[in-house]
């Protein structure tokens, strides 16, 4: 017996009782407003949150957080700022001198202040871990409450063969259970809610 | 293999020769207790999620061979290649074999337990190819030569200033460096490198997709995603209890993991593998090690449910007073004390043991595994199998003898009180008498209440 | 009402005031309390330690003992648990059945089957109350802190009728103080230092007195704040309930 077979047939045997699915639940979602939750948990998982005002864009927004950075690349369209041209890179690992990303986001999550990024948004997997600086696009329409509803959402088949929910920046609190924004991903984190 | 006896007593005792150093472990772990406490409360269903998050592990338990079946079937559909390993030997053969094909000369890899169970860096190592744990606080128990002493928190036995030494004597940092920010700053330039030149990456797996054929991996760091999206492999190895049927429990999953381990809303990445991306490879290793066996026993089956959250070993009194290490066993504390049993129970046998039973563990578990019914169960199998001591073992038997027997229990009770009451002090308070070491016994009553009640009812 | 008093081994030998303040204070209460006589242990340290078999005989002893009642009241939650969990082991006969329904704890019996409204005692101290495992996790005497459920008591609104007593906060409300049986021997050193961090917990926060509804918890704490050479005493729940000092 091979390996695999073994493993399945002592399975069979050792299973116990059929155990039903329960039916999943649905929570009421407390009185708040999305985007305000999801503004202020962001705020405490390290990131920030701006709701882009009439006598702003996003330019504007970009350039006040972030004056110093010239590495910028983005795939939100009709941005004026200048950009790297990642049609023009062919290898991941070139990325390493991005020093801030803008990405728009598929959707948000309010409850915990995630956003879902799909693959097929992205010109590389590693872009938003290998930035030094991320910047999310959200449409406020664009947000659920909970983890269940973004699941019903969220469509895996079209993700391009990866997905993630990114909640803040990367972080670490592995010494003395220190807080430290910057662990191998991101350096800080902003969501634009548009 | 030689099967060394784990003495926790003994292990714990010397932790606790440090007073103020467990003062601060047993600190530092009940303010993670805290903010999972805060996370939770703040949640009205959390209760509801416990109940489903429980129910949707007994349902994977019961169907799991289908499961496994269905999730192998959709995950080749989705490019990646999937091996079984019966046991750790098995699971080291095919990431070896893997690595060879690709001419690996470095991994980097991201937490998995199942790993540290495995010995895979050791294997790998023997075998020439350098393996770079990529999660902070495990690069630096890693560097020390050091197992990992939590599964969420793998440092969290050391101090800053033991990590500033760690980091002078290997990464050439100045010394005396103990702030957490450079620190952390110091491991991200070294690591960055190691994730530029890493040949494959591994991961662990916190939940595989029965339903869609692909994997979630949660990390605050954000190393498990650099690692695999720059490597040309990804390896993940996962334990057949990681199953789940659906996409969609995930959102039960994704959001009582994070709470329970750190407090945490969710973890800062959330990631969701259905696929190499074009141009690399993705295996999947689905590992039984034990696992299967432990599905068998009716008592215990329940601790597959484990999702590696770590609140138990946060909220144990135990564990917070003796440090991970005590256990001797990758995953420490409650969880780790009803797993170890099964895999080895003469050399784990003090494990059980190591708890009051005072049920904090199974209160806490976002699972919902009854771990303090468990650690009293796999008492009475190490009672039963003769795995405990001769002499504690017959102390039982007389204790029986005498409790069973009235009026030999109130003779004795009479003789005991009066010889507490006229015994020397030397002689109470010795190297033999456990209690006395720390503690003073009671002031024996002249009479015990049966013979006052005798003396005094109408 | 009919009760009859079950006094743990260790409360026996130990503690006997504390089963006179237990029966004096039920007798109060309006219950007429029977003692049999030749009640030992309940069976529990070996139990604990793996022998769970070698405990049956103990407690068909203890069965035998309570056959006939309807009420069954002991002052100890560790010992009551045990009993009502733990003799599933026992051949279950109709009087095994029947004492592991009809056993109570203390606090337990007076808020649940009594329904106390009113108590004649006083204490004029600050009292820090320790929640002991088995009342707290085991029987669900008082919200736990690990769980998210609206806050209730069966023992702080007993201990509200005492007049003069000052009941303090405590930091971890309701931490095991590492008694735990059998523990306390084989695992010396952590069972010395949880039994430690409590103590100071209660001291910290002002405690003249600590009490509980276990005497093994107090005994364990007891001897520490002695060797500590504490002004700090014990109580035990039944002896508080039952004072009357001005």
């Amino acid at each position: 017996m091979t390996s695999r077979e073994l493993i399945l047939s002592k399975i069979k045997t050792n299973k116990p009782e059929p155990s039903p699915l329960p039916k999943l639940f649905e929570f009421p979602r407390p009185d708040v407003s999305l985007v305000d939750n999801f503004k202020d948990v962001l705020a405490f998982v390290g990131g920030r949150a701006i709701e882009l005002t009439d006598s702003q864009t996003i330019e504007s927004i970009i350039k006040e957080v972030y004056p110093d950075l010239n590495n910028i690349c983005s795939n939100f369209k009709g941005l004026d700022l200048p950009q790297i041209d990642l049609s023009k890179i062919t290898d991941a690992h070139d990325l390493s001198h991005i020093e801030l990303a803008i990405i728009e986001a598929d959707f948000g999550v309010a409850e915990n202040a995630a956003v879902w990024i799909p693959s097929n948004i992205l010109a590389f997997r590693a872009l938003p871990f290998i930035t030094q600086h991320m910047v999310f696009i959200l449409k406020k329409h664009n947000l659920v409450w909970n983890m269940h509803q973004a699941y019903e959402k969220l469509e895996i088949n079209q993700a391009g063969g990866y997905g993630v929910f990114i909640s803040g920046p990367s972080k670490t609190a592995d010494i003395e259970q220190s807080l430290v924004i910057g662990a191998h991903g991101s350096r800080s984190l902003i969501v634009i809610l548009i | 293999m030689i099967s060394e006896y784990i003495d926790h007593p003994k292990e714990a005792d010397n932790f606790n020769e440090d007073f103020q150093r467990t003062t601060w472990h047993d600190e530092t772990l009940w303010f993670i207790r805290e903010k999972r406490d805060k996370a939770t409360k703040s949640l009205p269903e959390w209760e509801e999620l416990r109940d489903m998050a429980a129910a949707i592990k007994s349902n994977v338990l019961s169907n799991l061979d289908d499961y496994l079946i269905e999730f192998e079937t959709n995950a080749i559909k989705n490019g990646i290649q999937v091996h079984w390993a019966l046991n750790a030997e098995d699971h080291n053969k095919i990431v070896h074999n893997i690595l060879l094909k690709h001419k690996v000369k470095k991994m980097v890899k991201s937490k998995s337990m199942l790993t540290e169970d495995c010995h895979l860096n050791q294997y790998l190592e023997s075998k020439g190819i350098e393996v770079i744990d990529t999660d902070l606080g495990e690069r630096i128990v890693q560097l020390d030569n050091q197992p990992p002493s939590h599964i969420v928190l793998p440092a969290i036995h050391l101090k800053k200033e033991d990590v500033g030494e760690i980091f002078h004597k290997h990464l050439g940092t100045e010394k005396g460096m103990s702030n957490p920010q450079a620190l952390t700053e110091t491991a991200r330039i070294h690591l960055r490198e190691q994730f530029l030149s890493g040949g494959a990456a591994l991961t662990g797996v916190n939940f595989a997709i029965a339903e869609t054929g692909g994997i979630a991996i949660c990390t605050n760091e954000g190393n498990a995603d650099l690692g695999v999206h720059l490597a040309p492999v990804h390896i993940a190895s996962m334990g057949i209890e990681k199953i789940i049927p659906k996409l969609e429990h995930l959102g039960v999953f994704t959001r009582v993991l994070t709470r329970s381990a750190t407090g945490q809303p969710i973890t800062a990445f959330t990631s969701h593998y259905h696929g190499p991306r074009k141009g690399a490879e993705m295996h999947i290793i689905i590992v039984d090690a034990g696992r299967s066996e432990q599905l068998g026993r009716e008592d215990f089956r329940k601790s597959l449910n484990c999702i590696r959250c770590g609140a138990c070993m946060n909220t144990c009194p135990v564990y917070r007073r003796s440090g991970g290490h005590s256990y001797g066993y990758t995953v420490p504390g409650p969880i780790g004390s009803i797993l170890s049993p099964g895999i080895d129970l003469k050399k784990y046998s003090s494990l059980p043991f190591a708890s009051t039973l005072c049920g904090s563990c199974s209160d806490v578990c976002p699972v919902k595994i009854d771990i303090h019914t468990q650690l009293y169960k796999w008492r009475q199998i190490i009672a039963k199998e003769g795995k405990m001591p001769f002499a504690k073992k017959q102390g039982m038997k007389l204790m029986n003898y005498v409790f069973s027997r009235p009026s030999l229990y109130r003779l004795l009770g009479k003789v005991g009180r009066n010889v507490l009451g006229i015994l020397p002090r030397f002689m109470m308070y010795n190297s033999l008498n456990a209690w006395g070491k720390a503690r003073e016994l009671p002031t024996p009553p002249k009479e015990s209440f049966r013979e006052w009640y005798l003396r005094n009812k109408k | 009402m009919k009760v009859a008093l079950f006094v743990p081994c260790y409360i026996d030998q130990f503690y006997p005031q504390v089963a006179i303040a237990t029966m004096e204070l039920l007798t109060k209460l309006g219950c007429n309390v029977d003692f049999p006589l030749n009640q030992t242990c309940c069976g529990q340290p070996m139990a604990n330690s793996g022998c769970e078999k070698d405990a049956i005989s103990t407690g068909m002893n203890l069965v035998a003992n309570f056959t006939g009642y309807d009420y069954i009241v002991g002052p100890s939650g560790s010992c009551v648990l045990h009993v009502r969990e733990h003799y599933s082991k026992l051949p279950q006969t109709k009087e095994v059945t029947k004492v592991r329904n009809n056993i109570y704890e203390l606090s337990e019996f007076l808020t649940d089957i009594l329904q106390i409204q009113s108590l004649e005692a006083n204490f004029p101290f600050k009292v820090g109350l320790h929640q002991s495992c088995h009342g707290q996790r085991g029987m669900r005497l008082s919200q736990c802190s690990e769980l998210n459920q609206p806050y209730y008591s069966k023992i702080v609104p007993l201990l509200k009728l005492v007049k003069g007593i000052e009941l303090i906060e405590l930091d971890r409300k309701d931490e095991c103080c590492g008694f735990g049986g059998t523990f306390c021997v084989s695992e010396e050193a952590v069972s010395a230092r949880m039994g430690i961090d409590r103590i100071n917990d209660h001291i910290k926060n002002g405690a003249q007195y600590i009490t509980a509804g276990d005497s093994s918890c107090l005994m364990h704490l007891e001897g520490l704040l002695k060797r500590k050479g504490s002004s700090v005493r014990i109580i035990h729940l039944a002896e508080l309930l039952n004072s009357s000092i001005n």
